[in-house]
């Protein structure tokens, strides 16, 4: 047999401090309520000690993007792009640092925060540096004008690459930013902070403002905000809709998903399954666009999910900073509760569960890749987004069967076609009701790549030119 | 002595069909000056329901007809809208001139949004220059059923909100202007001879604050325009009730209805869809 | 099943197709895995044993090949011996002689190698002689132009006759996978060859750019697994040039564990064609027993 042997990433290389404040006006300040403690998802080990900020704290953030607003708005497009590149150089420079920093916070491998997330994060700021002094010809008009205060409350999957994707376009169109890190996952928020006093930044044009629910709701209620985005769970966004209705605030939702991952008998079976696994279990299925129901066409079933659970069977699952981990940790009680919760019920409603031999390290929050077949449209698992690595297999005859099981859900954020036919691949894409469908790959990311949701998955899109109406008064 | 008029009853226009309400109901439309013009149809919540029902029914079909086919659609109800050009500036009132110069923005406003059929995806949707092996495009497609609460203004205002919300593919469910509906019955009567298939759009007349929120609150419309709510007590409660199924919102607005209107009451109700595939022999 | 061009045509046409940019990205992430301290070494004893260290060069002599065969024989310190030695069909006869008793393999190419253009009746006898000569194992080309043409029958028919003439020499198909172009091409190939009874498939003569690349080798893993499960027939795999590095060598045994697992992670299943690489597995072996890097001064050129 052919062991790996460990092959740990150092985590010498950050260097995480006991406790952490907020960061609001160019500087860290301490915040008026009680510190939370993050821990690392693995080891359930305590990271640090990070400051929350209260209503009042929020507000001289909100004060202080406010002031900023003045000055980088009126800076030539050209200086701002400066200040984004600069940001950018920066990531680059610190990656190594940011991915093992992101890992230890976060759960997943090093692998992904090494190889995808970070990456991610540096071409999203470049991706939009460019754009900085180039607004008139995005096609909003001449002159397109910042909408002012961006208040941004982002989600634990991805952490620094959903601040990237809220700060980048934010800051380019000349809005200035308060964003709210995850509750769980706040630290490469805080060095990104740091990232702004090493560029330079103006004082108040990032503010990072860490806390809870209440924090994010501050951030989301403040008067002076003049723009909300949000990237988390449907409910949570319903819930931010209804706070700024009534108000001039633009908003952008980024919300959950039940992804449809179709293939058909013909498909490329190899990277079909490759992308199957690519679907449900990257980032341990903590995905809103996770391809979590996969189906089947019907005349391949046997052979398809033979070849998925040998495959199941190689994924590596354990220490997230272990370079060879595919598969990391849960990443909170919370939300193990959650999975375990809906596996259970997929159980109890009579689908079958399936899950390759693994051994799964005592301490921290873990579950193993899970396979679940003989699963009804009307099953929990089947309908409501569990946002682990849990796959639901569901079957069809024709290509009309699988458009219409795909869009019988209220979400539509990403759907996987798999087929070497290309008429059928555009015809399904055409009528698939999902902002973004993968053709013969998924879970793929790019900067200059629109992405967002259809119905109950949100509006807005982030990433391309698109992306930038978000941020633009238009 | 002269010969007594056959007149018209103004019913609702929902899935192609004239129906009454379904609730009996009636209520009387003046002139701005107070005369008797008419028993319009009152509205229920459940002809909202049938509306809706019917918008999602016209929505495959609609969304799937190629925008070449839905841009002549969209012109021939500028022709159609044309030939009773007499007839809407009698409806629409408030003086010959002003209301024949309305009628004509109208018809042109018609034509202006009929063209953007086949090149709102050209202007909207883009190429992505993604840094892998991929053909990635991104294009806007139509949301899906839209509710309309109309402005005041009763022809041009109504074409200005119901033109950009169908060319693009929508279906939509339109609150007429609720002291000056007549002029969106007649509509549907154009509408019902320009090869629109119906429940593409369809008109409820009544009150707006009774049928508003039914369109806000139903869960089977993707989008909403409150253009023409007025009280902002109603309009926040409709947007509160649209957040239940994340309903795209147009938030109330007085624009000047004679301007351009550009491209963001389309965009509004558009989704854009990206589509990636691997390039690789 | 070859009854007919029509009908192997049909069958292979009805493979599952492989997504180019999925298939190179798949081999990418394994080429990903980080194989350190006990594993390394681990992998580096296995690699050694499963070199088929090859000279085939115009200006290969006897001397050239007997010098070979010592290194095959004793890579050096404690390293384990390779799993043959390749060569072209007239040396044969000192290969074996210098090989003879040591467990060493010979391997000859044959068949018209590299462009394997020449009849039939040639590609046998030249099969034909190396066995007489005492190799052991058989690396013969597949006729590409046949395959491109679209004449399956053809290849077929010279693999079957091939065989024969190895008698009981293990019989390796290389497809040239550089010249096929699509993973498609070499997913059929694949199956062809082992339909026709190859013992091995391998990448490449080295004579053609791209050669041994890891997704080429992936899709031919693929192809031995499934194989496998069809018939219960296992095939061997070789990828052949352009494997220098012991970085790549892991790299390719990473492949073989995490697609076909243990079953092939050994050298009746898995060789490695090569020719350099040998000297940097025995480097990079001395690093980690030394624990400091090795110079090329200390090890032989053979």
């Amino acid at each position: 047999m052919f062991e790996y042997a460990p092959a740990p990433e150092s985590r010498d290389i950050v260097d995480i401090k006991p406790s952490y404040g907020l960061f609001v006006n160019g500087e860290f300040v301490d915040g008026g309520g009680p510190g939370l403690k993050t821990v690392n998802p693995a080891t359930e080990e305590p990271l640090a000690e990070v400051a929350t900020a209260t209503s009042d704290d929020v507000d001289r953030a909100v004060q202080a993007a406010r002031k900023a607003f003045g000055v980088w708005s009126a800076l030539p497009g050209a200086e701002r792009a400066k200040y984004l590149f600069r940001i950018a150089r920066i990531i680059q420079e610190r990656a190594r640092e940011l991915a093992v920093l992101e890992s230890l916070d976060n759960g997943k491998p090093i692998r992904e925060s090494r190889d995808v997330d970070l990456p991610l994060v540096a071409a999203h700021f470049f991706y939009y540096a460019g754009w900085a002094d180039k607004l008139r010809y995005a096609g909003f008009g001449d002159n397109p004008r910042p909408l002012g205060v961006a208040g941004q409350v982002i989600p634990w999957n991805f952490p620094l690459l959903m601040l990237a994707w809220k700060i980048a376009p934010a800051l380019a169109c000349g809005n200035t930013v308060v964003l709210k890190p995850a509750e769980t996952t706040p630290l490469t928020a805080l060095a990104f902070a740091e990232i702004c006093q090493q560029a330079d930044l103006p004082p108040g044009v990032v503010n990072i403002v860490t806390g809870a629910g209440d924090t994010g709701a501050a951030v989301v209620a403040h008067p002076d905000v003049d723009k909300v985005a949000f990237t988390g769970s449907t409910e949570v966004g319903r819930v931010i809709a209804r706070t700024v209705a009534g108000t001039n605030k633009k908003l952008t939702l980024e919300l959950g998903g039940k992804a449809a991952n179709i293939v058909f008998e013909d498909a490329p079976i190899d990277q079909a399954v490759e992308g199957i696994v690519n679907g449900i279990f990257f980032n341990q299925g903590h995905v809103c666009c996770a391809g979590s129901r996969l189906l089947v066409q019907e005349s391949i079933q046997e052979e398809l999910l033979d070849s998925l659970r040998r495959r199941m069977a190689t994924l590596r699952v354990g220490d997230p900073l272990d370079k060879n981990t595919d598969i990391g940790a849960i990443n909170s009680a919370e939300q193990l509760a959650k999975i375990r919760d809906l596996s259970a019920a997929g159980e109890s409603e009579g689908a079958e569960r399936w899950s390759p031999a693994c051994e799964l390290p005592q301490r921290g929050f873990w579950f193993p890749p899970t396979l679940f077949t003989g699963v009804a449209q009307s099953h929990r698992i089947a309908r409501e987004e569990i946002f682990g690595p849990v796959l639901s297999v569901l079957t069809f005859r024709t290509p009309a069967e699988a458009v219409e099981k795909a869009n019988n859900t209220p979400y539509g954020l990403s759907a996987g076609v798999w087929t070497e036919k290309g008429s059928r691949i555009l015809w399904m894409a055409d009528r698939l009701r999902a902002g973004v469908v993968w053709a013969n790959t998924f879970n793929k990311f790019d900067p200059a790549s629109p992405f967002g949701g259809y119905k109950e998955s949100g509006y807005g899109r982030e990433g391309g030119k698109i992306g930038l109406e978000a941020y633009l008064d238009v | 002595m002269s010969r007594l008029s056959v007149r018209k009853t103004y019913k609702l226009f929902i899935g192609g069909a004239f129906p009454r309400s379904e609730s009996g109901r009636s209520y009387v439309v003046t002139s701005p000056k107070g005369d008797f013009l008419a028993n319009a149809a009152r509205a229920s919540r459940k002809d909202v329901r049938d509306a809706v029902s019917a918008a999602r029914k016209a929505f495959p079909g609609w969304s799937g007809a190629t925008p070449y086919n839905r841009g002549q659609i969209l012109y021939r109800i500028a022709e159609m809208l044309e030939g009773r050009r007499a007839q809407f500036a009698e409806e629409v009132g408030g003086g010959k001139k002003p209301a024949l110069e309305a009628v004509d923005a109208a018809v042109d406003r018609l034509v202006w949004y009929a063209g953007w059929a086949d090149k709102i995806a050209s202007v909207y949707g883009t190429p992505n220059p993604v840094a892998g092996p991929y053909l990635n495009l991104s294009t806007p497609e139509p949301t899906g059923v839209v509710g309309v609460v109309a402005p005041a203004d009763p022809l041009l205002g109504l074409i200005s909100v119901v033109a950009p919300v169908i060319v693009t593919g929508n279906t939509c469910v339109v609150v007429a202007a609720e002291r000056a509906p007549l002029p969106a019955i007649t509509l549907g009567e154009v509408l019902a001879t320009s090869d629109l298939p119906g429940g593409v759009v369809n008109i409820l007349t009544g009150h707006q604050a009774e049928l508003a929120p039914w369109l806000a609150s139903h869960m089977d419309v993707n989008g909403l325009d409150l253009t023409g709510v007025t009280d902002p007590e109603l309009a926040l409660a409709c947007e509160q009730a649209a957040a239940e199924n994340l309903k795209r919102v147009l938030r109330p607005v007085t624009p000047d209805w004679s301007a351009e209107p550009g491209i963001e009451r389309m965009t509004r109700f558009l989704e854009t869809k990206t589509v990636w595939h691997p390039a690789g022999i | 099943m070859a009854s007919s061009n029509a009908t192997l045509r049909a069958f292979l046409h009805g493979l599952p197709g492989v997504d180019r940019v999925g298939a190179d990205q798949r081999a990418a992430m394994l080429g990903t895995r980080s194989i350190k301290t006990t594993a390394k070494a681990k992998a580096i004893d296995l690699a050694v044993s499963m070199v088929d260290l090859t000279t085939l060069e115009g200006a290969d002599t006897p001397g050239k090949v007997r010098a070979l065969c010592t290194k095959a024989m004793h890579p050096g310190a404690g390293a384990p011996r390779v799993a043959a030695v390749c060569v072209y069909p007239d040396l044969v006869h000192v290969a074996a002689e210098a090989l003879k008793g040591s467990g060493v393999k010979v391997a000859s190419v044959a068949t018209a190698f590299p462009s394997g253009r020449s009849s039939l009746e040639v590609k046998v006898a030249d099969t034909a002689l190396a066995v007489a000569a005492g190799a052991d194992e058989v690396d013969m080309v597949i006729d590409r132009g046949a395959f491109l043409a679209g004449d399956y029958l053809k290849v077929f028919e010279e693999i079957v006759a091939v065989k024969a003439a190895c008698g009981a020499a293990h019989l390796k198909v290389i497809l040239e996978t550089g010249e096929l172009a699509t993973y498609d091409n070499v997913r059929r190939a694949s199956w062809l060859a082992m339909l026709a009874g190859a013992d091995f498939i391998k990448t490449s003569t080295g004579k053609v750019q791209p050669a041994a690349t890891l997704p080429v080798t992936l899709v031919m893993l693929e192809a031995v697994r499934d194989y496998r499960d069809e018939t219960g027939i296992q095939v061997g795999v070789k990828p052949a040039g352009g494997i220098r590095t012991t970085k790549d060598a892991i790299k390719m045994l990473v492949l073989v564990n995490e697609t076909v697992g243990d079953d092939w992670l050994t050298p009746d299943w898995f060789r490695l064609g090569a020719s350099t690489l040998l000297n940097d597995l025995l480097m990079q072996r001395e690093k980690l027993t030394t624990g400091r890097y090795a110079g090329p001064d200390y090890f032989t050129l053979d």
